[in-house]
Parts: C-alpha cells; sequence; structure tokens
C-alpha cells in the first residue's frame, strides 16, 4: 500500500517538475510580455499544483496535509488576480502585444 | 449575521489547522484574536456578501472541478505548444460578453479565465472581458460561451 502510495506521489512529483521546467522553457522561447504569462501559468496550475498533491500524499493524514492544502487553494486565488494586475498595468501603460508577422495588425516585430 | 459566523469558523479552521498546539491558553488566544478580527472587521464594514461568498454553497466545489478539467486540458494544449520546435502561437487580443449580474460573477469569470493557461483576462468592464489568448484555439473555446453560462449557473437567481 505505501509503495503504491509513493508510486503515485513520486508521479505527480515528477509530472509536475516536467510542467515547471516546460513553463520555463515558455518564459524563454516566448516572444513578448503577454505571452509570456501563458507558460508563467503552467508554473502556477499544474505544475505547483501536481508538486503539492505529491507531498500531499507523502505527507498522509497529518496537519501537514492541511497546511499544504491551504497552499494550493491560496495559490489558486492569488496568481491569477496577480497575472490580472500585471497585464492590465502593461497594456494600460501602452505595451502593445506581439502578433504574428502577417497577421491583420498595425505593429509587426519579427520573431526573435 | 451568517457572515460573521462563517467567518468565525474559517479564521478558527486556520488558526486550528496551523497551530497544532491544543492547550488551553493557546486556544484561548485563538479564539481571542478570532473575535477581535471579526471586531475589526465589522468595524471597518467589511464582511458582506463579496468578501465572504457563501450564498455560492455547494454550488461552488462542482464548479471547482469542472474548471480543473479545463484547466488540466489547457495545461497540455500550452505545454504542447511551448515544447513545439516550430512555436505554434498566434496570440490576439478580443472581448468576450460576460452575462454575470453580480461584481463577484465577474471576477470569478476573469479569474477563471486568467487561471486557464493560454488566455489571460486584461481588463473587466460592465458587461464585456477583454481577454489575451496564445492561440485561437483558446479564442474559440471562450466564444462557445460555456465558461461565461457555468458562471452564471454558479451565481444562481441571487
Amino acid at each position: 500500500m505505501t509503495l503504491a502510495l509513493d508510486l503515485v506521489s513520486w508521479a505527480c512529483l515528477m509530472l509536475g517538475a516536467a510542467f515547471v521546467v516546460i513553463g520555463g522553457i515558455g518564459l524563454v522561447r516566448m516572444p513578448d510580455f503577454f505571452t509570456r504569462t501563458h507558460p508563467a501559468g503552467l508554473t502556477d496550475t499544474l505544475g505547483a499544483g501536481l508538486i503539492l498533491v505529491g507531498l500531499m500524499i507523502e505527507s498522509g493524514w497529518s496537519l501537514n496535509l492541511a497546511k499544504l492544502a491551504m497552499i494550493l487553494i491560496f495559490l489558486l486565488f492569488t496568481s491569477p488576480t496577480a497575472s490580472h494586475a500585471l497585464a492590465h498595468a502593461a497594456l494600460v501603460s501602452g505595451l502593445k502585444p506581439w502578433t504574428k508577422p502577417g497577421a491583420d495588425s498595425e505593429q509587426n516585430r519579427s520573431k526573435p | 449575521m451568517a457572515h460573521r459566523i462563517s467567518l468565525f469558523v474559517s479564521l478558527a479552521t486556520v488558526w486550528l489547522l496551523l497551530s497544532g498546539h491544543y492547550t488551553g491558553l493557546l486556544l484561548t488566544l485563538g479564539a481571542a484574536s478570532c473575535v477581535v478580527v471579526i471586531a475589526i472587521s465589522h468595524r471597518m464594514d467589511v464582511i458582506d456578501h463579496e468578501s465572504h461568498p457563501i450564498h455560492l454553497g455547494w454550488r461552488l466545489p462542482g464548479y471547482w472541478l469542472w474548471l480543473l478539467a479545463e484547466i488540466v486540458k489547457a495545461n497540455i494544449d500550452v505545454a504542447r505548444r511551448v515544447v513545439d520546435p516550430s512555436l505554434p502561437i498566434d496570440p490576439r487580443l478580443f472581448e468576450v460578453p460576460a452575462h454575470q449580474k453580480t461584481d463577484l460573477g465577474r471576477v470569478i469569470y476573469a479569474n477563471s479565465i486568467t487561471l486557464t493557461p493560454g488566455t489571460l483576462s486584461t481588463d473587466v468592464s460592465r458587461d464585456k472581458i477583454q481577454v489575451h489568448a496564445l492561440s485561437g484555439a483558446g479564442e474559440d473555446d471562450l466564444r462557445t460561451g460555456t465558461m461565461d453560462a457555468k458562471v452564471c449557473a454558479l451565481e444562481g437567481n441571487s
């Protein structure tokens, strides 16, 4: 039983770590601020979520489980609010979103 | 009154879960600080249906489960685009209608859009939400209006 739980927990941790790494790769590959916020969302949701679920399975029925669950809930409430505030501020201060070259937009920059 | 009781219960739960020391003195101090926080919040007039949406009740877990499935799908889609060597993105900025009746409903809708990777709400007004999407697929998903309808159902008749 503990072996099965360990396997599930390891799978969650590895998958979560993979999503965090993919999020990091996305941050580097994306062309501008607005597109970079999307891969950052990977680390916020499934990345952090799966890692926390993996840790919850490891901790078993204890106070730590409740604390990890609280971290997850607060993360899911605060991270979209922060992303929205950042994106809204960027748009209000006049940053133009990058669009695909050739798409119908007045401002086209070349792909990096 | 229901909001104050609910606030006390959540504050007490957080205290009990975070402290882990169940001695008479610490429990008394915890209960006392909960009461003080509620007194201060009452004076600041911040305890209402928006800071404490208990009227959403049991509809909320169902909505969270549905949203979780959407988040997982969107995560896989964005991850696939990131690792694809040709980087198949086509970012766009557009507006979707928001049919929610209350501010709380619109905030839930906008936050759900942002929480789903691939779409990001950039501006919220009375009846529409401006969204930045990473690809056409993200825009098409929102244009179907499924999430809009789900949040409206979550709001209920209140």
